[in-house]
């Protein structure tokens, strides 16, 4: 049905040219994948209304995340020789970016394909992600790109309230109960080693600097450690000291977690290509 | 002239009755989600739209509603877009919106945004209970049934309702 587009094997499938689709593809792998581990407590949550709020905020993730894919298949399609996946030779799709890359392709740090653990964890997980995205998206929504800036615009809103909940979850844990403060610790010693990668450009955020398209993430490491620091305060939480950090995912290597995930998100357009609701 | 101006009142009429899924009770003339109805010579008519939340899955059965209710009525020249920006709010809906969904149950948007900074545990802003008036309610979760609304508890009535949180 659709015409294939013009896809050029020789170069590297996790590289497009074109800066913007690999930043767009970042953003939307960020939002994507971190929707994908938050769902999974659906059905799961400690009560009813946190259940509610955690799959609440998945949903806004997904949202996100589709408007970045629906952007980068139009970059896509719209240039003549840009690698989609060696897979399909049709024309991209939100689907399509989502469902057929593999594990190289995709771009999200490291944070979100961490494993969901116990309830802690994943209320971390959310608060640095969150604290992150607030202050990138305060950035983006002036962006030189008029669909990333409306996309971030957008969703500031809902990242509010993402990055509210989270906060006081984190106090809640942490100034809690003897076993709370332990749990929430625990995520603390876990999950810190993936949080610097947030704040080193990848070569296409670099590329996309000058002309104002990408924010620089650097500048964000410093307001995103007092936002962390003073929510640690409160939470009786201590600000962790220097540790070896990890990063790669913005490139395309992942820890073995994100294999899981794809495998299992993946699965039924791999094993039925093309099936719709 | 006339005639395209007839054109887009009508066009605004029939989607007056295109209703949000999951609030039935409100238009998305009333949401506030129809941003403009373009019409000119000899051209597709152009609706443009605008979601209310970023993952609010009844944005693709709305565009399907549209579709069909012009359709229902001869008009198949059109094109729907959807665009982000301006940011959708909750100031957009309409004052009978409003009263509508106080009837059906739940709680409109505050007048006035009072709520929307990242501060932890900050004192929530006073809801209107749309059974019993009382303004003597409770927060219960920021997060509700749908993207768009928090759930309260009415201490007065003792009536859990849903309030359509300010955006």
């Amino acid at each position: 049905m659709n015409s294939p587009v013009n896809i050029s094997t020789s170069q590297p499938i996790n590289q497009s040219t074109n800066q913007l689709i690999n930043y767009t593809l970042h953003l939307a792998d960020n939002t994507l994948i971190l929707a994908q581990q938050n769902g999974a407590w659906c059905g799961h949550g400690p009560v009813l209304e946190q259940d509610i709020a955690i799959t609440n905020i998945s949903l806004d993730l997904l949202g996100q995340a589709r408007n970045f894919y629906q952007y980068a298949a139009e970059l896509i399609n719209q240039s003549t020789n840009q690698p989609v996946t060696q897979l399909t030779k049709q024309l991209a799709t939100e689907d399509t970016l989502a469902y057929l890359r593999d594990n190289r392709e995709f771009k999200n740090c490291l944070l979100v394909e961490q494993d969901n653990g116990d309830w802690g964890k994943t209320i971390l997980r959310q608060f640095f992600f969150s604290n992150y995205q607030y202050l990138l998206y305060e950035k983006m929504q002036y962006s030189n790109d008029e669909q990333l800036a409306a996309i971030a615009g957008k969703a500031l809103k809902e990242v509010t309230y993402h990055l509210r909940w989270s906060s006081e979850w984190v106090i809640r844990l942490g100034d809690g109960t003897v076993e709370s403060h332990e749990h929430i610790d625990t995520a603390v010693n876990e999950l810190w080693p993936y949080t610097d990668e947030l704040f080193i450009n990848a070569d296409y955020e670099t590329e996309l600097l000058h002309t104002n398209i990408a924010t620089d993430v650097t500048a964000l490491k410093k307001p995103w450690q007092e936002k962390t620091a003073a929510i640690f305060t409160e939470a009786t939480l201590p600000f962790p000291g220097n540790v070896f950090m990890k990063k790669g995912g913005k490139h395309g290597i992942h820890t073995e977690r994100l294999g899981y995930i794809l495998a299992e998100m993946q699965f039924l357009q791999r094993a039925y290509p093309n099936s719709i609701w | 002239m006339g005639d395209e101006k007839n054109i887009a009142a009508e066009v605004l009429k029939i989607l007056e009755t295109v209703t949000d899924p999951e609030v039935p009770v409100l238009s998305i003339i009333d949401l506030g989600i129809v941003r403009k109805v373009e019409t000119a010579d000899q051209q597709a008519v152009k609706i443009i739209i605008t979601p209310t939340y970023t993952g609010c899955p009844a944005m693709d059965v709305i565009r399907t509603s549209i579709r069909l209710a012009l359709i229902e009525h001869g008009i198949t020249d059109f094109e729907i877009k959807t665009v982000l920006s301006p940011a959708w709010s909750t100031d957009w809906m309409t004052d009978s919106g409003k009263q509508k969904l106080k009837v059906y149950g739940i709680a409109p948007p505050n007048l006035k945004q009072q709520v929307c900074t990242p501060g932890v545990f900050q004192e929530e802003e006073a809801i209107q209970c749309p059974h019993c008036n009382s303004y003597n309610t409770q927060l219960i979760s920021r997060f509700g049934s749908t993207p768009c609304k928090a759930l309260y508890k009415c201490n007065e009535c003792k009536e859990p309702f849903d309030y359509f949180k300010c955006h």
